[in-house]
């Protein structure tokens, strides 16, 4: 199983992630090289196993409906890169 | 009773200098934070170190005492791995995405440990994210190995375990994804201990994989784990894997004296994994082990053989797990509400790709497109489906293992510590270093770490036990009855000031 620079664009893509074209193919090449190393769990029959997907089986917990937080948005809002007015402002996303 | 350096003192003595004003909290504080800054540039254990914050800790620490409302950990100083968040205090999980964050909170453990009373000296060294197994992919630069230079501490907690191997701090915090508090502990020498999955919080420890990550303790000796674990354990709502137990006095377990003095194993069956002790172990480390499983003999315990068939299978299937759950956590990283934002940018798609492809280091970057290839439509059920049903199979391994047996031995590491820049390049050689250590975190189990030796260029070996689910004082005891008889703890690596 190898992967193609389109491939691994696509998964750049997906994870939002800027990877130069540069570094393409050592990253292509790392890549592979986790893929193969993974690949030997194909060769085990594990029909009728049950994931699992955490190591204590447990029920989600329930609290009451109350509210338990302080406001604290201004001290979240002094580290943000880009706050004003309470918002968290990004590039214009609609023309 | 002891006549080391109090910077080399167990946390009873230290304990008993601050009750006895011997020295005061101030005083002890001021000892370790002159280490840190005559040793810590030839180690880089630490990230953050800030003076005036630890003196002002150690000062209300010395009011307690003197008021005498001290508990076990008030005064003693301590260092979180940078993982943790504290309030006011830079967390940058050595990551240039969090490099300029500075925490609005504290993590549960942080918090847990302030109201004890510990004084904290710094945040250490890691591997970025906690993605790697030699603290070098830390945007900081590496962590080096107090026992040699040019080698790496090991990982991800490497700048704890460095740390107290320096007695740059008496004990520090660390945690451990597939082995990171236990594989550093055996490259630096020191015990360290990553109890069952669900026994420490997780609120305010910057996640890398949630059904795997974990707090643990490091120290010169169980006895010290003890006391900095029995400290951070405890119920906490805020996340939801927290246990609700009751707290276990590990220090009250380890003090209490063995029906018989000569054999305080007796009652003990350590479990020996075919599948561990087979090839691939250095012939150093074998020797190491086998003579610290003699003695464990010689200490009343009976060691026989089990089978964990599955094991070899907890690479891949830990790796998947991993980088599927890293993936999906690391999403949160945007540029938008906290960390770094790209400097330039066209449009909002863009300033996410470019703050993550410049905030993330190549390990990092390499695990999240892992992650989300094994996430994504058409893989899902081959990888991280398939992953989940061995993990199945290795929790079952252990299951039947311990009908056999109390605890599971085993190296901690088939190797020692590897030369700084060793796998730089080769990452999957780097992974499949981590062998002994994953299965354990794949079945949520406890396991320690405790010094057995050293190979021939005079770097540590660690022996790991695992024990069954919640065992933490059976695991603490054992190691400490051994450290009772043998002296590999106390061992010092001698460090160019």
């Amino acid at each position: 199983m190898s992967l193609s620079n389109e491939q691994v664009g696509r998964l750049a893509h997906l994870a939002r992630l800027a990877v130069s074209d540069d570094a393409i193919d050592a990253t292509r090449a790392q890549l592979d090289d986790i893929l193969a190393l993974i690949a030997q769990m194909q060769a085990i029959d594990t029909n009728g196993i049950e994931p699992m997907s955490h190591p204590q089986e447990l029920a989600a917990r329930l609290r009451e409906d109350a509210v338990t937080e302080t406001d604290r948005r201004a001290a979240f809002q002094a580290i943000a890169p880009h706050a004003e007015a309470g918002l968290y402002l990004v590039p214009k996303v609609i023309e | 009773m002891n006549n080391a350096p109090l910077f080399d003192a167990p946390i009873a003595v230290l304990r008993h200098a601050l009750d006895t004003k011997a020295i005061s909290s101030v005083e002890l504080a001021t000892l370790f934070l002159d280490r840190i800054e005559a040793l810590d540039s030839a180690l880089n254990a630490f990230i953050t170190v800030e003076r005036e914050r630890t003196l002002a800790e150690a000062r209300a620490a010395d009011a307690r005492i003197a008021r005498r409302e001290s508990g076990p950990l008030t005064g003693i100083p301590l260092a979180h791995k940078d993982v943790f968040c504290a309030e006011g205090m830079l967390a940058t999980c050595a990551s240039k995405m969090l490099s300029n964050f500075t925490s609005p909170y504290d993590a549960h453990v942080v918090a847990l440990l302030k109201k004890a009373g510990a004084v904290n000296l710094g945040k250490t060294n890691m591997d970025e994210f906690a993605m790697g197994s030699s603290s070098e992919t830390s945007y900081f630069g590496p962590v080096v190995n107090p026992w040699k230079p040019g080698h790496v501490s090991g990982g991800s907690s490497g700048g704890s375990a460095a740390a107290v191997a320096a007695r740059l701090a008496p004990i520090a915090t660390g945690t451990d994804t597939g082995g990171s508090v236990r594989q550093p502990a055996s490259f630096c020498g020191v015990t360290g201990i990553k109890p069952t999955y669900g026994l420490v919080s997780r609120y305010g420890l910057i996640a890398y994989a949630s059904s795997l990550d974990q707090g643990g303790a490091f120290g010169a000796s169980a006895e010290d784990c003890a006391s900095l674990l029995a400290a951070m354990t405890g119920f906490d709502a805020r996340d939801s894997t927290s246990l609700d137990r009751p707290a276990e006095d590990y220090a009250a377990a380890l003090a209490a004296a063995p029906v018989d003095a000569a054999r305080p194993l007796a009652n003990l069956t350590i479990g020996l994994p075919r599948e561990f002790f087979g090839d691939g172990m250095s012939g150093d480390i074998r020797a190491a082990v086998d003579a610290a499983l003699a003695q464990y003999r010689a200490l009343g315990a009976t060691t026989r053989e089990v089978d964990l068939p599955n094991a070899r299978l907890a690479i891949p299937a830990y790796y998947v797990i991993a980088m599927a759950e890293a993936s999906s956590n690391l999403s949160r990283f945007d540029g938008v509400r906290y960390g770094r934002r790209a400097a330039e940018f066209t449009d909002l798609a863009d300033m996410y790709r470019k703050s993550r492809g410049e905030g993330f280091g190549a390990e990092v970057q390499r695990r999240i497109l892992i992650g989300t290839y094994v996430l994504s439509h058409g893989y899902y059920d081959a990888y991280y489906l398939q992953a989940q049903k061995l993990r199945r199979l290795i929790a079952g391994d252990f299951r039947r293992a311990f009908g056999a047996c109390d605890l599971i031995a085993s190296p901690t590491s088939p190797v020692t510590a590897w030369p700084l820049g060793a796998m730089r390049n080769d990452p999957v050689q780097m992974y499949l270093a981590d062998i002994y250590t994953t299965p354990v975190n794949l079945a949520g189990l406890p396991g320690i770490s405790h010094p057995c030796g050293f190979d021939a260029s005079g770097l540590p070996v660690g022996l790991q036990l695992i024990g069954d689910y919640f065992s933490e004082t059976r695991l603490l005891t054992a190691a400490h009855r051994f450290q009772q008889a043998t002296d590999w703890h106390l061992r010092r690596p001698a460090l160019a000031a």
